[in-house]
C-alpha cells in the first residue's frame, strides 16, 4: 500500500491510448485500440453494443489489465511503469468508477458505501476532509434523502438511489476522472435524466473528465463528444 | 478501520452460515479442552490420591489392581491378606508405620472402609496433606463412624447422626445389619479424593457387624445384642491391605521383596507411583485415542469452515469488483478472506471456551460424585491457552487457500461484476 504516488500533471490529456493490444487468457478474446484521447474536462459517451470490447477497455483504463503492447496514460501517467500494486493505488486516488448495477455492498449503509471510495485513497480522504461531512454533503447534492435512510443497508434503496449513491462514491474526494459502465441502463427515462443532472453538476463543479459507456443513442446530446466503439475499438474472437 | 467493520458485516450478512460454522468451531474445540480437561484431571485426580505411602501390600494380585481397590476404591479384592501377616509385616525393623484397609461392606452406596486411628494419622493426599476434621472426632468407640464430606453432604448426616451400615456393596444394602447402629462421630473436610465417598470405622467394628453373619449369610435364628458384642473379641482374622511407610526409603525396596517373598502366604507389594505408571501406560492407549479422535474433530470443523468461507466466494464476486474498483488490489482482498477466517475461528474459540467453561461448570460436580473424577472449576489453563491459540491460527492457515482463490478471482474479475 506504501507505493509511490506519482503527481499527475495537469496539462496532459484525461485518458491516452496509443496502439494498445490486449488479449484475455484462455478466451482468446482480443481488442485493439490505434489511438482514443480524452480532454481534461471532457465528458465524453462512447457508444456500442455489448460484448464489444467496452469493458475491456474500461479495465484497461483502470489499471485492472494490463496491454501486451501499446501506451496507456491517464492523467499524464503511463500506467505500464506502474506495479501492479501502485496501479490499484492510482485508480483509488484518481478514478471513480460506476457500474450498470449491484454497485452497492448490500449489507453496508449508504454513507459507509460512500466512504469506501476512500478507504484506499488516503490523498483523496485528506481532500474529502472529515469524511463523514463530506459523504453526507454528497448525497444530500445527489438528492438521497436525509435521515435514517443513509444509515441502513444501501439493499433498502431503489436502484435510482442505488446508483446516486454509487455516483456519490465515485465522486468523493474528487477524482479526476469519472469512469461509468452503462450507469443509466438499470434505470427508467425519468430517472436517467435526473442521474446524468446530478452527475453532471457534480462534475461541473470538480472540473473532472467523464468517460460513459453506452448502448443508449438517446444519451449523445448531453455529451461533449459521441464515440462509436466501431471507430476506436477492434475486436477479435478467439482464432 | 472501515475494512475491518466490513468484513464485519460481510460476516453478519451471511449470518446463518456464519453461525452454524462458528458452531461447529465452538462444539469442536470445547469437546477437545474437554478431553484434554477430563485428561489431565484424572491424572492429577489419580496422582494426588495417595501422598506419602511407600508401600501397598495386600493379596496378591495385579500391582495396578491392588492399587486401584484399595486407595481408589475402584473394584473388589479378589483375597484378603491375614491378620498374623499384617501383624508380622508390620514389626518388621524397617516399618515407620502401618494403616490397615478392610473393606467389603457399605451405606448408602457408600463404601465402608475399616481402619485404625494410624489413618488419619499417616494418610495424606495432594502433596502431602493430612485429613483434616471439619466437625466431630475420628471414630474412637466401637460403633463410631467417621464420614467423608461427600458422604455427610449427600446423605444430610450431622455429628451425632445414627447410620446404619449395610453387608455388600450395592446403593440398597439387601442384608443390613441393622442390630449394629452406628452413630456419626465426626466429617472430613472435603479432599476430592474416595475418602470424601467413605464411611471409616474401626476395625474391630467390621467384625461386630460380622458376628452373626457367616459366609455372607446370616446365621439363622442368632442374634447377638450390641451389648454383648463389647464383651468379645473383636480382633479381625484378616484385612483386605495395608498402607506401608518405611523408616527409610532405602529400605523401600528390602521390604518390598520381603512382603513378595513372604513364606506363609502370597503377598504382594506394590509402590504407588509404580503403580500409577502402570496404569498410566494401560490407559494411555485409550488416552492417546480420544486426544486423537478429538483433535480429528476439530480438523473436521477447520475443514468446514474452509468449505464455507469457499463456497461463499462466489456469491461475494460482486462485492471484489467494488472493491477492485476503489482501488483494493487482489493482495487485499486475500487478505480480507484471511482475515474472516480469522474471526471466524476466533469467535469459534470463543464460543468454545464458553461452553467447555459451562460444561465444567455442570458436569465437573457429577463427574466427581459419579467417577471420584476431581475436575475443579478454573479458567483455562496456560497449556488450555496455548491450545486455544494454536487453533485459531490453524484457522488463519485453513483461511490461506480460500484466500488464494479470492486473490485469483479477482486477479480474473478485475472489475467485472458477476453474480
Amino acid at each position: 500500500m506504501a507505493a509511490p504516488h506519482p503527481r499527475p500533471d495537469d496539462s496532459s490529456p484525461a485518458i491516452a491510448l496509443s496502439g494498445v493490444q490486449f488479449e484475455w487468457k484462455g478466451t482468446g478474446f482480443r481488442i485493439a485500440v490505434d489511438a482514443f484521447q480524452v480532454a481534461r474536462g471532457e465528458r465524453v459517451l462512447l457508444l456500442g453494443p455489448s460484448g464489444g470490447g467496452k469493458s475491456t477497455l474500461l479495465g484497461l483504463i483502470c489499471g485492472i489489465s494490463t496491454p501486451a503492447e501499446g501506451k496507456i496514460e491517464i492523467l499524464g501517467t503511463d500506467l505500464s511503469t506502474l506495479s501492479s500494486a501502485q496501479r490499484d493505488r492510482f485508480r483509488a486516488e484518481h478514478i471513480g468508477v460506476i457500474f450498470q448495477m449491484f454497485n452497492l455492498l448490500p449489507y453496508a449503509s449508504a454513507l459507509e458505501n460512500v466512504r469506501l471510495g476512500l478507504a484506499f485513497a488516503p490523498g483523496r480522504a485528506r481532500r474529502a476532509g472529515g469524511d463523514a461531512d463530506a459523504a453526507d454533503v454528497l448525497l444530500t447534492r445527489l438528492d438521497l434523502p436525509e435521515g435514517k435512510m443513509r444509515h441502513r443497508p444501501a439493499s433498502g434503496l431503489s436502484t435510482g438511489q442505488q446508483q446516486r449513491v454509487a455516483a456519490a462514491r465515485a465522486l468523493i474526494g474528487g477524482p479526476e476522472l469519472i469512469v461509468a459502465d452503462e450507469p443509466t441502463s438499470a434505470l427508467d427515462g425519468s430517472s436517467q435524466e435526473r442521474f446524468l443532472d446530478l452527475l453532471f453538476a457534480q462534475l461541473d463543479s470538480l472540473g473532472a473528465s467523464l468517460l460513459m459507456v453506452s448502448h443508449d443513442e438517446r444519451l449523445a446530446s448531453r455529451f461533449d463528444r459521441v464515440v462509436r466503439t466501431t471507430d476506436v475499438l477492434r475486436t477479435e474472437a478467439a482464432a | 478501520m472501515i475494512l475491518l467493520r466490513l468484513t464485519g458485516r460481510s460476516i453478519a450478512n451471511r449470518w446463518a452460515t456464519a453461525l452454524l460454522t462458528v458452531l461447529a468451531l465452538a462444539v469442536s474445540i470445547a469437546l477437545f479442552l474437554g478431553v484434554e480437561r477430563v485428561r489431565t484431571g484424572a491424572r492429577t485426580s489419580f496422582g494426588s490420591t495417595i501422598s506419602g505411602t511407600d508401600l501397598i501390600v495386600g493379596a496378591r494380585s495385579g500391582g495396578v489392581q491392588l492399587m486401584l481397590y484399595s486407595v481408589f476404591r475402584i473394584g473388589n479384592a479378589t483375597n484378603n491378606m491375614t491378620w498374623e501377616s499384617y501383624r508380622d509385616i508390620a514389626g518388621q525393623p524397617e516399618v515407620a508405620w502401618t494403616v490397615p484397609l478392610s473393606l467389603g461392606d457399605s451405606h448408602r452406596g457408600f463404601r465402608v472402609l475399616g481402619t485404625t486411628e494410624a489413618y488419619f494419622e499417616h494418610y495424606r493426599f495432594r502433596g502431602g496433606q493430612k485429613l483434616t476434621m471439619r466437625a466431630g472426632e475420628p471414630f474412637s468407640d466401637l460403633f463410631d463412624a467417621t464420614l467423608g464430606a461427600d458422604v455427610a453432604e449427600t446423605l444430610g448426616y450431622k455429628v451425632g447422626d445414627p447410620i446404619v451400615v449395610a453387608h455388600g456393596l450395592g446403593a440398597i444394602g439387601f442384608t443390613r445389619h441393622e442390630d449394629m447402629p452406628f452413630r456419626v462421630s465426626g466429617i472430613l473436610e472435603k479432599t476430592g479424593t474416595p475418602v470424601d465417598r467413605t464411611v471409616h470405622v474401626s476395625l474391630a467394628a467390621i467384625e461386630a457387624i460380622h458376628v452373626d453373619w457367616q459366609s455372607g449369610a446370616r446365621i439363622p435364628g442368632q442374634s447377638t445384642g450390641a451389648d454383648a458384642v463389647r464383651q468379645m473379641d473383636l480382633t479381625p482374622k484378616s484385612i483386605t491391605a495395608a498402607l506401608v511407610g518405611v523408616t527409610s526409603k532405602l529400605k523401600t525396596f528390602k521390604l518390598q521383596r520381603f512382603i513378595n517373598e513372604y513364606p506363609e502366604e502370597p503377598l504382594l507389594a506394590v509402590l504407588p507411583g509404580v503403580a500409577l505408571q502402570e496404569l498410566w501406560s494401560l490407559i494411555g492407549v485409550a488416552e492417546t485415542a480420544l486426544a486423537g479422535v478429538s483433535a480429528m474433530v476439530v480438523l473436521t470443523a477447520v475443514i468446514g469452515m474452509m468449505a464455507a468461507i469457499l463456497s461463499s466466494l462466489a456469491e461475494r464476486r460482486r462485492e471484489m469488483a467494488i472493491l477492485r474498483s476503489v482501488g483494493a488490489g487482489p493482495g487485499t482482498i486475500a487478505l480480507l478472506t484471511v482475515l474472516e477466517a480469522a474471526l471466524l475461528s476466533l469467535a469459534g474459540a470463543v464460543a468454545g471456551t464458553a461452553l467447555f467453561l459451562t460444561g465444567l461448570a455442570v458436569a465437573g460436580p457429577l463427574a466427581d460424585q459419579a467417577f471420584g473424577l476431581y475436575l475443579p472449576f478454573t479458567l483455562p489453563t496456560a497449556r488450555e491457552a496455548a491450545i486455544l491459540g494454536i487453533f485459531v491460527l490453524a484457522g488463519i492457515v485453513a483461511g490461506l487457500f480460500p484466500a488464494l482463490r479470492a486473490y485469483r478471482i479477482s486477479l480474473a474479475d478485475g472489475m467485472t461484476i458477476r453474480q
